[in-house]
């Protein structure tokens, strides 16, 4: 009994989390509080739900505490200010359980765009994304992107009294400025599953990590259903992670072309093409939606069998004009050497001068592949050790290695 | 070539350091080392106490000076050293970024220049 009821408690604590603070701090802007509050209900519960039984509107139950409880710290801090939430509170847990767990509003999207506001310093925008609305412990984030836990717990209540401070407002944007303030949410939660990881040796907290970035990305979409690059962020990790089956083990790198497709989840898959689809219906395309479209092309080997580098070139070349970054420019070479030839890749591949391209191993594994396609093998072979010598990644390492051993074969 | 990352972090930060924290940083440390080791990349690697520990010696006009303490007093200290061979700068820094260290102090990648081997100094690329 007891074991189910904080099983209960865990659950609700996974899927109600963000949507209870995000109501309990929309009211001061005070996350830090909120979050002492909420902490102290899901206690409560735990001690009280084993005995009383699980309330018929545990979400309700959980906030009316909440609430009561920041109402008793600002009542003993001497605040005597009329709250108009909290003697809705006061009329009891009687009143909570007869709510309409749909009358809770859900007031994440608020919440995303607070903790990706431009006054919010882009490093700490996902930590915080996290923290908020997934209710990750601060210990946690900080091994995932493995930086001490003392200082990521700092970064985090640092960001959050500034939001307190500056008085940062719990409000979606308006429409005219919605693309410009949806762009870094955007960022933050592609952010969890990009996370470029100092080191995997023995651990590996990306899993777990893209899961929730796919989590955040699809209740991003649920709560704004209309916006197209949103729609392409859901796409894009839907149909990624949908491929994780087949990408290897943390010893062994599969690469896209080599993996089996039997291995793909079929359902993931036919999410993401849902998501992509409407996002095409709406029509403004977007670095998202673009590298969706990818992932679309490459996940339709699974029925075709064959990959169609074409659409993949078209695509790349439209995801340079959009966002020149070096990735980008460096996955356009290698799409152009599929089609038109290794050396035409690798025309491309010269044009990218700038200094960071001669640090970037990619670079340098797309170049060893086309001059081992040209018949450059000598220069193949240094390429790939250019690369092997940039690679701190073990399974990647032994990618290079064994292409590089090829080419003596 | 041999590089040298000579680690650096404030000293505070070590005395104020939980239990939790400590094993956090040990299991990084762990990870890292393991990772050069398994590329075959790592020579040596020692973390050392804290400048606490440290005693400084030098000999000024013919006399021993032997100071309780470290040699410079700075806000951030030498607390360790990795030793890497890898090809050039650019593979040194790809692994100095992922050092543990960089995340709290900094990591000074210094390439050798002469080393002592079968009885003779000689240089170190």
């Amino acid at each position: 009994m007891t074991e189910d009821t904080a099983a209960r408690a865990e659950d609700l604590a996974r899927t109600a989390y963000g949507r209870l603070l995000a109501i309990i701090a929309a009211k001061d802007g005070d996350i830090e509080l909120a979050e002492d509050c909420l902490a102290d209900a899901f206690a409560q519960a735990l001690h009280s739900w084993p005995e009383a039984g699980v309330p018929g509107n545990p979400e309700a139950w959980l906030l009316t505490v909440a609430r009561n409880r920041r109402h008793d710290i600002h009542r003993s801090a001497a605040h005597r200010l009329s709250d108009p939430i909290d003697d809705l509170a006061r009329g009891g847990a009687m009143i909570a359980q007869e709510l309409d767990p749909d009358a809770i509003p859900d007031r994440r999207l608020a919440l995303l765009f607070v903790c990706a506001h431009p006054a919010i310093d882009p490093a700490v925008r996902t930590p915080l994304m996290l923290q908020a609305v997934l209710g990750f412990h601060a210990d946690a984030i900080a091994r995932a992107f493995a930086i001490p836990p003392a200082a990521m717990a700092q970064r985090l209540v640092r960001a959050k009294r500034r939001i307190r401070d500056a008085r940062i407002p719990f409000v979606v944007p308006e429409r005219g400025v919605m693309s410009d303030r949806l762009t870094p949410v955007l960022e933050a939660i592609y952010g969890a599953y990009a996370i470029d990881f100092p080191l995997v040796a023995g651990i590996e907290p990306r899993d777990s990590l893209a899961a929730e970035s796919h989590y955040l990305a699809t209740t991003l979409v649920e709560l704004l259903p209309d916006e197209p690059e949103a729609l392409g962020l859901a796409a894009l990790l839907s149909l990624s992670l949908a491929r994780r089956p087949a990408r290897g083990t943390i010893d062994e790198f599969v690469p896209l072309h080599e993996q089996d497709t039997s291995l793909w989840d079929a359902g993931l898959i036919a999410l993401g093409e849902r998501y992509l689809h409407h996002a095409r219906a709406l029509g403004g395309m977007g670095r998202f939606q673009l590298e969706a479209a990818m992932q679309s092309v490459h996940c339709a080997r699974a029925l075709s069998g064959v990959t169609d580098w074409r659409a993949l070139q078209t695509l790349h070349a439209a995801l340079v004009s959009v966002a020149p970054t070096l990735g980008a420019r460096v996955a356009h070479a290698a799409a152009v050497g599929r089609v038109e030839g290794a050396h035409a890749g690798l025309e491309i591949l010269d044009s990218i001068t700038e200094e960071a391209a001669q640090r970037f191993q990619p670079a340098w594994a797309t170049r060893a592949g086309l001059l081992a396609e040209a018949g450059r093998v000598a220069e193949a072979v240094r390429a790939y050790e250019r690369a092997r010598s940039l690679t701190t990644d073990h399974a990647t390492r032994r990618y290079l290695e064994r292409q590089r051993e090829r080419l003596h074969g | 070539m041999r590089y040298a990352l000579l680690i650096h972090y404030p000293q505070p930060a070590v005395s104020t350091l939980t239990e939790d924290d400590r094993k956090a940083g040990m299991a990084a440390f762990h990870a890292y080392a393991k990772a050069l080791d398994d590329a075959g990349v790592l020579l040596s690697a020692e973390v050392l106490q804290t400048v606490a520990s440290a005693t400084s010696v030098s000999v000024k006009q013919g006399k021993l000076q032997v100071q309780d303490g470290p040699f410079a007093d700075t806000k951030e200290a030498f607390a360790g050293i990795f030793m890497l061979e890898v090809p050039d700068l650019d593979a040194a820094l790809a692994w100095a970024e992922k050092c543990p260290a960089a995340g709290w102090g900094t990591v000074e990648i210094r390439p050798s220049a002469v080393r002592y081997v079968d009885g003779a100094w000689t240089n170190a690329s």
